[in-house]
């Protein structure tokens, strides 16, 4: 654009001419000129000024979405920094009901070397070695000098132990803390406890995993941050517990007998009071298990979860009972029971080659007569019976907690000819566990309403289906409470309880088929109190014999009955049963002093 | 009246300037107060954590099975049976004290007796079932 003067002489000369003012042709172009002039500046502050809106309402913006967030979030404490301090422990604690610790953590010190930063290698493993006395020198040395940069000396050392190695004032050596499990109570419950090591290992930190029992089927659920360290708390009663595992560990040395276990559960919850299985071992210490030989010998072996052993007579209840509830036979309905009884090219004998003739049916249970519950499984037949104890939960693995629960499957023939039948009916032939024995027998004392074993206390559970009816049920109690009154089970008697239980002898499986002579388990399985059930105890005692009398005896009426009874005699009170009791006592009250009765309403 | 304006003003931002001032500090002092309880809270724990495992290691049952045993003849303690459940009819109460001259039975003092006369009667509370 050519820039136009303000006087241009073309127009000045044309205006002189014409005798007009110059001068207004000058102001005109000043004019004009000051106009654009203004017309730039405007546009240049109208700009500014969006410019100036534009911050104002992005800063007005944040502070709205900064209080509009504020106002939408949860409270939260503010922090500086992230503290390096947890508050809560990383792995929550195991309790019992009542809230007495089982498992807890504990905060120690490992210890780990740096080689390169050693001012006196040699020093500093001998004086090591004289700290920690499995530690060997030589090999210590010979780490501390070669191209090593880095290595773990111990793992958990007490804080005596750290102060002595902090007194070496080697600067090479250096401690990271450490959470330790530490389960208070020894050998207590350690079956059901399991054990943990550590898994991811760090200098600042390591995790703690379990690695049997509930330790590792809750695993997810222990170190979980969510759950705030609330403790997890197990059905068990600690008291129970260690009375119960005294009674069997006595009993076990009386009887002479390689293994026990006994349990004691709530009817009518499943939850498992006390469990036991002998020879136990230390959680803290965790034993290795075996490499070689049979899994059965080694103390990590629970017996009561994963043991499936054939439970002999105590499985006579279940066909009896189911012939109750389908109203074929009653407890006075007399049987034949001639022994010995033929089931194709097989011979079922009695007990002692005895014969009992014709009896009740109450008496085919009091007298453990095998050819007289073979009638009756035969009068059920196969099918309603194979049915009944799957539905009694004989055919899977228990459900209870515990990481090698799922291991115990039962041993079930695969085919139910007749002479399966026959021999189920008197507990050979299907292998379970006494966990199992203990949960069928809870269901039928529960009324015929199913009970699943469960170690955690206070869970919502939804009430088990009815595979019995209540009156066959209680049917069924009877029979059992005859067993200890006048039966094999005489000696689990506990006065003011009412026990009511059967006794099981089994022959054990020779690993190479067939059965031993003389090696049993003999197990004894128990309600009580009669009346209305509240526990159910079952104690087992693999390979026992008494000696009583001069005599040798093999069977539970000998041996698991007494130790079943001396466990529920110690623990009954202990779980608040008063006895119960026909008359009340005497009320003695001295008559007063002026001859007056006190009298009120 | 313009001048009074500014002072007004300007001893306003001062004020409002040594709030803000002072508000920080203390919010930075709150800050740290915060830090050193958190530690001080998760110390606390650790302790109790180390305690409790104590008291649980202390009074686990094996020990105190063996304390039973060592002190047997002083404290004379057995497994709790079923014989220890009574009435409440049965507990022995102490005798009321009475004054010394008004004794016409002529006991003894402190025999337990069953039931004492002049006891209230029983309540239904006191009967277990």
């Amino acid at each position: 654009m050519i820039r136009t003067p303000l006087r241009p002489l073309a127009r000045i000369l044309r205006a002189r001419e014409k005798g007009e003012n110059p001068d207004a042709i000058e102001a005109e172009n000043r004019a004009q000129r000051h106009a654009v002039i203004q017309d730039g500046a405007r546009s240049r502050a109208e700009g500014r000024l969006f410019i100036l809106a534009l911050a104002f309402v992005g800063a007005f913006g944040v502070v709205g979405l900064r209080m509009g967030a504020l106002a939408a979030t949860q409270p939260s404490e503010p922090q500086m920094q992230v503290t390096g301090a947890q508050i809560i422990s990383q792995r929550a604690d195991i309790t019992d009901r009542h809230g007495r610790v089982l498992a807890t953590n504990l905060l120690t010190h490992s210890l780990y070397a740096h080689p390169r930063q050693m001012v006196d290698p040699n020093g500093a493993a001998e004086k090591l070695a004289a700290i920690f006395p499995d530690l060997k020198v030589d090999r210590l040395k010979e780490d501390f000098s070669g191209k090593r940069s880095f290595l773990w000396i111990k793992k958990k050392i007490s804080p005596e132990q750290m102060q002595a190695v902090h007194d070496i004032g080697e600067p090479g050596l250096l401690f990271g803390p450490r959470e330790m499990r530490l389960y208070p109570n020894g050998r207590i419950a350690s079956h059901i406890l399991g054990g943990s090591t550590f898994g991811k290992e760090d200098v600042a930190s390591a995790e703690v995993v379990g690695v049997a029992g509930v330790e590792k089927a809750f695993d997810r659920w222990l170190r979980d941050p969510a759950n705030d360290g609330a403790p997890l708390t197990l059905s068990l009663d600690l008291t129970v517990q260690s009375a119960m595992e005294e009674v069997l560990s006595n009993g076990m040395k009386v009887m002479n007998a390689k293994g026990a276990t006994g349990i004691v559960m709530e009817v009518h919850t499943g939850e498992i009071v006390a469990m036991a299985s002998l020879p136990d071992f230390d959680p803290n210490d965790r034993p290795r298990p075996l490499l070689k030989g049979d899994p059965s010998d080694s103390p990590l072996f629970n017996r009561a979860v994963q043991g499936q052993y054939e439970l002999g007579s105590t499985f006579k209840i279940f066909p009896v009972a189911q012939a109750i509830d389908l109203k074929l036979v009653s407890p006075t309905t007399m049987i034949n029971a001639n022994a010995p009884l033929r089931i194709g090219k097989y011979l079922i004998n009695e007990f002692r080659n005895h014969n009992y003739g014709t009896l009740t049916v109450t008496d085919i249970i009091v007298k453990s007569s095998n050819v007289g519950t073979v009638r009756v499984a035969q009068i059920l037949g196969a099918d309603r019976q194979k049915d009944f104890l799957e539905k009694l939960g004989f055919f899977e693995p228990t459900t209870v907690e515990l990481s090698e629960g799922p291991t115990g499957k039962p041993l079930v023939p695969r085919r139910w000819p007749a002479v399966t039948s026959a021999t189920v009916a008197f507990g050979h032939g299907l292998a379970a566990s006494p966990l199992h024995l203990a949960s069928a027998y809870a269901t039928v004392a529960n009324g015929g309403k199913r009970v699943k074993p469960t170690l955690v206390h206070d869970r919502n559970r939804r009430e088990g289906e009815q595979i019995l009816s209540a009156e066959a049920a209680r049917t069924a109690v009877q029979l059992l409470r005859q067993v200890v009154v006048r039966g094999s089970g005489r000696s689990a008697n506990v006065e003011g309880y009412e026990v009511a239980g059967k006794t099981g002898t089994a022959d054990k499986p020779r690993p190479t088929g067939g059965y031993y002579g003389n090696k049993v388990v003999s197990t004894f399985s128990s309600v009580f109190p009669a009346s209305d059930p509240k526990y159910v105890v079952v104690v087992s005692l693999d390979e026992p014999t008494s000696v009583k009398g001069g005599g040798e005896s093999r069977t539970a009426g000998m041996t698991a009955a007494p130790v079943a009874g001396e466990v529920i005699r110690r623990v009954a009170p202990l779980l608040g049963l008063r006895p119960l009791t026909d008359q009340p006592l005497p009320v003695v009250e001295r008559p007063l002093v002026d001859g007056l009765k006190l009298v009120s309403n | 009246m313009r001048s009074v304006l500014y002072l007004l003003t300007t001893l306003l931002v001062m004020g409002m300037a040594f709030w803000a001032y002072r508000e920080n500090y203390s919010t930075q002092a709150a800050l740290t107060d915060m830090v050193k309880v958190q530690r001080e809270i998760a110390a606390l724990r650790e302790d109790l954590g180390v305690r409790r495992a104590e008291w649980a290691y202390l009074n686990r049952p094996e020990r105190l099975r063996e304390l039973v045993n060592l002190n047997f003849e002083k404290l004379k303690l057995v497994p709790f049976n079923a014989e220890q459940f009574v009435d409440v009819r049965q507990v022995a109460f102490p005798l009321p004290k009475a004054p010394p001259a008004a004794d016409p039975a002529g006991l003894p003092d402190g025999v337990p007796v069953e039931r004492p006369a002049g006891f209230p009667p029983l309540r239904p509370q006191e009967r277990t079932p």
